[in-house]
């Protein structure tokens, strides 16, 4: 391979790596809230993209237009989460964390039914979108125009994430719930308010990726199990709770994928993901911006 | 004769704060050794550093004539040192009996025998009438007891209790102290941290002062509560010695 | 506080042999309960001849069978893997492999099988035992991912095809039965009643109480001379092994292996849920789940799910989700008696 093929490998891999940094932020933020695996965040991405295709077939949105409110919808799917399951599973003291892992993990095979029920197994796709059929070609690397916009939609999410966090009074609130639960309610702030305000974000986070998704990738009831790994492992590699995290680690999962595919046959290419997310937690069990 | 405890040029750093500076002390066998000074002093550091927790920046610790610097918490144990939380750390998915079962462990293999054992050591503390209540439904003076009772169940040498006496109601705390005393009277080594200078007075044979990371000054309870520098440290704090 | 008699003065108080004599009973009584139990679902393929159900039978036992192993590990050691389909595959492949090229007896295979995924359980933790929580959870997963990867890679064993058992005649020693099933409802039945017995002696036994120990508190627990690591790694190997038996005995009841039947990540699942929804680190638990669990995914799957119209899950997530949420000390608690919800 010559470096023209790797150049390419690499910006293939940043595309995408900045769409799986964008699925696994909204689980890194609700973990980092509130130590809350959501084990139905691969479920959220799929609601998110049928949600998409709902809008181009029937209201004939362009998935980009349709962008906004996919991630209204979400947020609010994320808040009722939150507020109808996650808030109950929190009451227990013992076993919390086996009863959260298995609360949302229940809470996502229901989701995954009821996808396949209402919308059948079959695979859809959005055709005929403004992004359909362009490919930009930058200086020899061909690039996806509908991989281009995702991955522009996704800094431009991380950059509001950023701004929402460090200059709005709820960023700020989600920052000192994060840090301590306890003395936030001293000073008047709702934790719950703040949970599933949280959820909410997280869910709208993950709602954007899905509609980005939706213009290039094929539409399925299980689609959210298999990226639900890759943002497992993002979130993980990235430290949980980091935001820069996930971001930097969805970069790196993306080229190493991409450089896996290119040199082992494509069935393997996950593997090159994992043994790296394997290695780095050997070195530094807290991934490589978290906090143990 | 060799003391039981050996710390020797003990340094301990976080970061860029040094919470132990160069600190020697001798715990000899058989006495009940007050640790005391004011917040911040290094306490906790050199108790933990004692019982294993984390391993000394630099300096050497020798428990019973061998150097146990870099030996881990189990390890230590197994050689006879025991130590109690200051918040208790209690196994809650077992009864009281079960987790005292757990530190008799160390000296029996088989359960049956763990029992009895663990049995005895509830008597000899005073919960026997609990044995069967689960640990997370004790009161808070019980919990303590249990502390207390788990780490007497790995039949150690040397006992460290962490501020175990903070925070009593005074009726409860002479019944610590009474425990105390008779921990000693089998045969234990006893190293308290506390705070509370009026309980822990009549009770250490030993007091060893820390503040600021070093050791401030070392004697029996009336030389060290009549030290000026002793007063001085405290001052800012609680004007309440003996 | 009249008690003035130093520490190795032997407590006769009443009280104490009183509680010992108690706690000795309480285990007899468990052990009657467990001879019982088993007495009657030796008994129950006279009643249940349909096909179908006992199918459904078999499948209950190899899961209560799993569940339990899990139990060891996730319930009793607190140690939640989302992973053990790693082994159930490696015990089902280890025994396919041996039997297919070599001839090797299935009850070697087992055995082997069950060796061979301990070996992998001790890999598996020295890399992830020290990683704390979810940390841990996930990277469980991702190993049986690795794991299922390679298989669909590795032409030794079949890559994406598997494979398959060889026709032949009946034989217990190959454990295939080409009409009546009902050896395998025993052998499953042994599976399960041997998970149990296992599980009852490490209610009251050191490795048991330091498990749990960890689980509580592991700081506390290292203070009282408990090496967690070891710990965590012995319970993972225990449990390791049982589960790939069940891979083996599987492999056999279905006579093929392939990635996706064995070492799909909804094994893992599948291990744990019973668990969950019967009483994570009790006796009975694991049991209790996996019979209600077990048959009602079937029956769903079979009448409800067929065609892929996804109603099958819709009840599976519900119901897992109304356990964790509305009884998450797990149903063997509306059983309960001191004894039980241990």
């Amino acid at each position: 391979m010559n470096a023209a093929a790797w150049l390419q490998v690499l910006a293939s891999g940043l595309l995408m790596g900045l769409v799986y940094g964008l699925v696994a932020v909204g689980l890194s933020l609700i973990f980092g809230l509130m130590d809350v695996v959501n084990f139905a965040h691969g479920e959220f991405l799929m609601l998110a993209m049928y949600a998409a295709f709902g809008l181009f077939s029937f209201a004939h949105l362009d998935p980009v237009i349709a962008l906004p409110l996919v991630a209204a919808a979400m947020f609010g799917v994320g808040a009722f989460a939150y507020a109808g399951v996650v808030r109950h599973a929190l009451r227990f003291k013992a076993n919390t964390g086996m009863v959260q892992i298995f609360a949302t993990f229940g809470l996502a095979t229901l989701i995954q039914g009821a996808a396949q029920y209402l919308f059948s197994p079959d695979y859809r796709s959005i055709k005929g979108g403004w992004l359909e059929g362009h490919t930009l070609n930058v200086g020899g690397v061909f690039l996806p125009s509908a991989q281009v916009y995702a991955a522009l939609v996704s800094v431009l999410a991380f950059g509001g994430l950023y701004l929402l966090m460090t200059r709005t009074d709820f960023g700020r609130a989600l920052e000192a719930t994060r840090e301590d639960k306890g003395a936030v309610a001293l000073v008047g702030i709702d934790s719950n308010r703040v949970f599933t305000l949280g959820w909410g974000l997280g869910a709208a986070l993950v709602g954007v990726a899905g509609a980005v998704l939706a213009t290039f990738y094929y539409i399925h009831p299980q689609v959210g199990a298999s990226f639900a790994l890759i943002a497992y492992v993002t979130v993980a590699l990235g430290g949980f709770g980091s935001v820069f995290g996930a971001l930097a680690a969805g970069v790196i999962v993306g080229i190493v994928e991409a450089g896996t595919a290119a040199l082992l046959p494509p069935a393997l290419k996950a593997l090159g993901v994992y043994l790296l997310y394997l290695a780095v937690l050997f070195l530094r069990p807290q991934g490589l911006f978290g906090k143990l | 004769m060799t003391a039981l405890v050996e710390v020797r040029n003990l340094t301990r750093r976080f970061g860029g704060l040094v919470a132990n500076n160069d600190v020697s002390i001798d715990v000899r066998a058989g006495e009940i050794l007050g640790l005391i000074g004011p917040n911040g002093a290094g306490k906790s550091t050199l108790f933990n550093q004692i019982a294993g927790a984390y391993p000394p920046s630099s300096g050497t610790i020798a428990f019973d004539g061998r150097d146990v610097t870099a030996l881990s918490a189990p390890a230590r144990c197994a050689l006879g040192i025991a130590r109690t939380y200051q918040v208790p750390k209690s196994f809650d998915s077992m009864s009281v009996v079960e987790n005292v079962m757990v530190g008799a462990f160390v000296r029996h293999a088989s359960s049956a025998a763990a029992r009895r054992a663990a049995g005895e050591v509830l008597a000899f503390c005073g919960l026997e009438r609990r044995a069967e209540t689960m640990a997370g439904e004790l009161t808070p003076p019980e919990k303590r007891r249990l502390e207390v009772a788990r780490a007497l169940a790995t039949r150690p040498k040397l006992l460290l209790l962490d501020e175990v006496l903070t925070g009593l109601t005074p009726s409860e705390a002479r019944q610590g102290v009474e425990l105390i005393r008779r921990v000693r009277d089998a045969g234990v080594t006893v190293v308290m941290v506390e705070h509370v200078m009026e309980i822990v007075m009549p009770l250490v044979d030993r007091a060893i002062v820390l503040n600021l990371g070093q050791v401030l000054a070392e004697g029996t309870p009336p030389e060290v509560v009549s030290n000026p520098a002793v007063i001085a440290a405290y001052l800012g704090e609680r004007r309440r010695a003996a | 506080m009249d008690q003035t008699g130093t520490m190795p003065a032997v407590s006769n108080a009443p009280a104490a042999t009183a509680a010992r004599s108690t706690f000795a009973q309480q285990r007899r009584r468990q052990l009657l309960q467990g001879a019982i139990v088993l007495l009657l679902i030796t008994l129950l393929p006279l009643f249940v001849t349909n096909a179908y159900l006992r199918n459904v039978l078999v499948l209950t036992l190899l899961y209560a069978a799993l569940a339990q192993s899990w139990n060891i590990l996730g319930g009793y050691c607190g140690q939640v893997s989302l992973g053990h389909a790693l082994y159930f595959g490696v015990g089902a492949y280890a025994a396919s492999k041996l039997f297919v090229d070599h001839g090797v007896v299935v009850w070697f295979g087992m055995l082997a099988g069950g060796a061979l995924a301990a070996l992998l359980a001790l890999v598996v933790g020295y890399a992830c035992f020290r990683l704390k929580g979810h940390y841990f959870s996930i990277a469980t997963i991702l190993f049986a991912e690795i794991g299922l990867t390679l298989l669909h890679n590795w032409d030794y064993v079949g890559a994406a095809t598997g494979i398959q058992w060889p026709f032949g005649a009946d034989s217990w020693w190959t454990l295939q039965f080409a009409r009546d099933k009902t050896p395998y409802i025993y052998v499953a039945l042994g599976l399960a009643a041997i998970v149990w017995l296992v599980t009852w002696w490490i209610e009251d036994s050191r490795w048991g109480y330091w498990w749990r120990a960890v689980k509580d508190n592991p700081d506390a627990a290292q203070s009282l001379g408990v090496t967690v690591f070891r710990s965590k790694m012995a319970a993972s190997a225990l449990s390791a092994f049982f589960t790939a038996a069940g891979g083996a005995f599987y492999a056999a009841f279905v006579s093929y292996v392939d990635p996706d039947s064995v070492m799909n990540f909804r094994f893992s699942l599948l291990m744990a849920l019973p668990v969950v929804l019967g009483g994570i680190g009790t006796l009975w638990g694991p049991v209790l789940g996996a019979a209600l669990l077990i048959p009602l995914t079937e029956f769903s799957r079979s009448y409800l799910g067929g065609g892929g119209n996804g109603v099958d899950l819709m009840i599976y997530g519900a119901l897992v989700m109304s356990v964790a949420l509305i009884k998450p000390e797990g149903l063997v608690r509306l059983f309960a008696k001191r004894m039980a919800a241990r």
